[in-house]
């Protein structure tokens, strides 16, 4: 397949606080302050010298080195000294004809920045794009239209917009009519409209478009989960039967896996990994995710007599492989309970339950601190995200309960000696069996 | 690998693409035909605003100018004097105060979809002037009248001729003001509220309220360098046969028009690409 899209060094850097300083009089007092009476500038906060010199350092060097030191730089979050951010840095990347890119990264991360400049909105700092044929970008859905008119008029306003001649829009009318559902309110003006109808309209006219690269942002937010599948299954349309190109900004991972085959995972600005969507998708999951595998409790509202101190997992996190954990307990009289350790999805649908009354485990606690241990020879969860919920008590009474104590990343791993274990078909239990065959 | 588009930082000075231009055509259409269709939506009089906003005006004048001050209208009758100058003068100032806050307005439209940013004021300037047709139509009416009217002082020339002409000097020139203005508010919000009020000083050093002659003949090509001068002069010539005809003072506009708009299409151009991030 030929290359669609070529990006070389591309780079945005964008100024923090306001550009000049938004008036004339302000501008004319600074003229004044500094060029007429030779002072300092009146507007000029405090430090920003020093900042603007080293900026301009990193500006001028091309060499490894301090490129390196500019990664530290551009991490726009935690660096609140600089006035300047790099919303892009040194992006490069070549993408297929036919290619459908996911673009995933948390939010500031710089997805939105490449699809402006893509859209040519704005314009690069350095670099360059160079692409063939035409761009329709959804950075919006309905940009153009007017409450006022008919969602007809729209349409033919808003196909405008986007590059499309009358004839072009007149020949697709009954079409995205029909696919944005909106028949019986053509005539209508927008303003009646439901905004999931909006939606369906705006997004039906940028789909029937017939670009080269068709460039979404997070757009389909607002449809509902019919409307959604209906969309992306639009896309699919577009790249498979058209050969064309899409590049797809999303925070919902399902959609992603399921409409693209490539993925992006962008991270302050960089290019964090670019691979098959899935890799892509376990990457960013894996960042998202709290590596933390204590949790210390520190409940001042608890004034049970008996509670858990602190709990963490003492072995590694593998599928297959021994999982071993510690509960600190508190006690203030000696007393007999079970502990049980419960183990969800994200969605906090329960999966796994380690409970100690199940195999008549009870434990006689002294006065004072406690340590127990638990550990699974083999962990029979498949790779992934789990939550971790902590129970104490005896048969009739709860004495302490915890959601959520940890969300912990299984990696992959085996059971037996075979493996890795695939996960691909999305079951969360992976379990050893003795096999006959008669 | 040839592609055939390339976006990359910084662009010439000069590089204007009109052929995208003209590949957007259809968009100035729709812009036009939005504009038109919106204005009189959920309005009970609809395009009758655009007649009676004029002739009140023109009410007001005579009272105030012609009767009250009792200044002089060469002669002309006085609703046909007023009325003649304030639609074009309106068109001009409309199209002006409208085109300069593109920028400023359309942002929303702007930071989401890719289209030669030439077409808001193009589109602007020709809906006014739909508006400003139908103005004219009243302004035949009131002319008709005079005209068959005996003493009506009406004495219609050849240079009637030249009215496209001043029509697209109006246009041109208000284009040419306007995307010099919303470029520079981009920058500077304050010249919007300066931009308002120079509008409607602007009026008084063209000939809308007095005609030129009023003023003493060695004063005369001050108010001439007001480029708008002689495009409202010339047209009460053309039409009425009273006022001050001067084809040096009509190269001067067209050669100002010429030279605005290509200074404002630069510098639009200029602004356009990096607008976004400033304004």
């Amino acid at each position: 397949m030929p290359t669609s899209i070529k990006i070389e060094n591309l780079s945005k850097q964008y100024r923090l606080g306001t550009i000049g300083t938004g008036t004339l009089s302000h501008d004319l007092k600074r003229w004044w302050t500094t060029s007429i009476r030779g002072k300092e500038d009146p507007y000029l906060k405090i430090g920003e010298t020093n900042i603007l010199a080293s900026n301009q350092q990193i500006n001028k060097s091309t060499n490894q080195h301090i490129n390196k030191s500019t990664n530290q730089q551009i991490n726009k979050s935690t660096n609140q000294q600089s006035n300047y951010i790099w919303a892009l840095r040194d992006i490069n990347l070549e993408i297929e004809q036919g290619d459908v890119v996911g673009i995933i990264g948390k939010n500031g991360a710089g997805k939105s920045t490449l699809l402006k400049i893509l859209s040519r909105v704005t314009k690069p700092t350095t670099g360059s794009i160079k692409y063939n044929g035409r761009i329709a970008s959804l950075l919006e859905v309905g940009t153009g239209f007017h409450p006022e008119m008919t969602g007809r008029e729209n349409i033919y306003m808003n196909g405008a917009i986007m590059g499309m001649t009358r004839y072009e829009i007149t020949s697709k009318l009954d079409e995205i009519i029909a696919f944005a559902g909106v028949e019986r309110y053509i005539d209508t003006p927008v303003k009646r409209y439901s905004s999931g109808m909006t939606v369906r309209l705006g997004f039906s006219i940028a789909a029937h478009l017939e670009p080269d690269i068709l460039v979404v942002d997070e757009v389909l937010a607002v449809g509902d989960a019919e409307f959604q599948k209906k969309a992306i299954g639009k896309m699919q349309d577009v790249s498979k039967g058209g050969g064309r190109t899409v590049l797809f900004v999303s925070h919902n991972m399902a959609a992603v896996k399921n409409l693209c085959n490539t993925g992006i995972l962008l991270e302050n600005g960089i290019i964090r990994k670019i691979g098959e969507v899935d890799e892509v998708i376990n990457v960013y999951n894996t960042e998202q995710t709290r590596d933390i595998k204590t949790y210390f409790i520190n409940d001042v509202s608890n004034t049970s007599p008996i509670y858990v101190a602190e709990f963490k997992i003492i072995t590694d996190i593998v599928t297959g492989k021994e999982f071993g954990f510690e509960a600190k307990i508190f006690t203030e009289t000696e007393i007999s309970t079970a502990f049980a350790v419960g183990v969800r999805m994200p969605d906090s649908t329960p999966i796994m339950h380690i409970y100690s009354g199940h195999v008549g485990e009870v434990f006689k606690l002294k006065k004072g601190l406690n340590f127990l241990k638990g550990k699974i020879d083999h962990l029979s969860l498949g790779a992934g995200f789990y939550d971790i919920n902590i129970w104490l008590g005896d048969g009739a009474t709860v004495y302490d309960y915890h959601k959520n104590v940890l969300n912990i990343i299984v990696k992959e791993g085996a059971i037996r000696e075979f493996g890795p274990v695939s996960t691909k078909n999305g079951y969360p239990v992976i379990t050893d069996a003795k096999w006959n065959l008669l | 690998m040839n592609f055939d588009h390339h976006i990359k930082p910084k662009t010439s000075l000069f590089e204007i693409n009109i052929r995208e231009l003209w590949e957007y055509r259809d968009l100035i259409y729709m812009y036009v035909k939005r504009d038109i269709v919106t204005f009189y939506k959920q309005t009970i009089m609809g395009p009758l605003w655009f007649v009676i906003q004029p002739i009140l005006t023109t009410v007001m004048f005579m009272f105030v100018f012609g009767n009250l001050a009792g200044l002089s209208t060469d002669g002309i009758p006085q609703p046909l004097f007023y009325f003649s100058g304030i639609i074009l003068w309106n068109y001009f100032a409309d199209c002006l105060t409208r085109n300069s806050k593109i920028f400023i307005e359309n942002q929303g439209v702007f930071g989401k979809v890719y289209f030669p940013r030439l077409v808001v004021p193009i589109s602007i300037t020709i809906s006014n002037l739909v508006r400003f047709f139908i103005q004219f139509g009243i302004f035949v009416i009131i002319y008709l009248y005079y005209f068959f009217q005996k003493g009506g002082n009406i004495d219609p020339n050849l240079y009637l001729l030249l009215f496209p002409l001043l029509v697209l000097l109006a246009a041109g020139l208000s284009l040419g003001f306007g995307i010099v203005f919303s470029s520079l508010t981009t920058k500077y919000r304050d010249l919007t509220f300066l931009l308002q009020f120079a509008v409607q000083l602007w009026m008084y050093i063209t000939p809308v309220i007095y005609p030129l002659n009023s003023i003493p003949a060695d004063k005369q090509w001050l108010i001439a360098l007001n480029p708008m001068t002689s495009v409202v002069e010339t047209f009460k010539y053309a039409a009425i046969g009273q006022g001050v005809f001067s084809w040096w003072h009509l190269a001067y506009s067209f050669v100002f028009m010429i030279i605005l708009l290509i200074f404002g299409v630069v510098i639009f151009n200029k602004v356009e690409k990096g607008f976004m991030d400033t304004v």
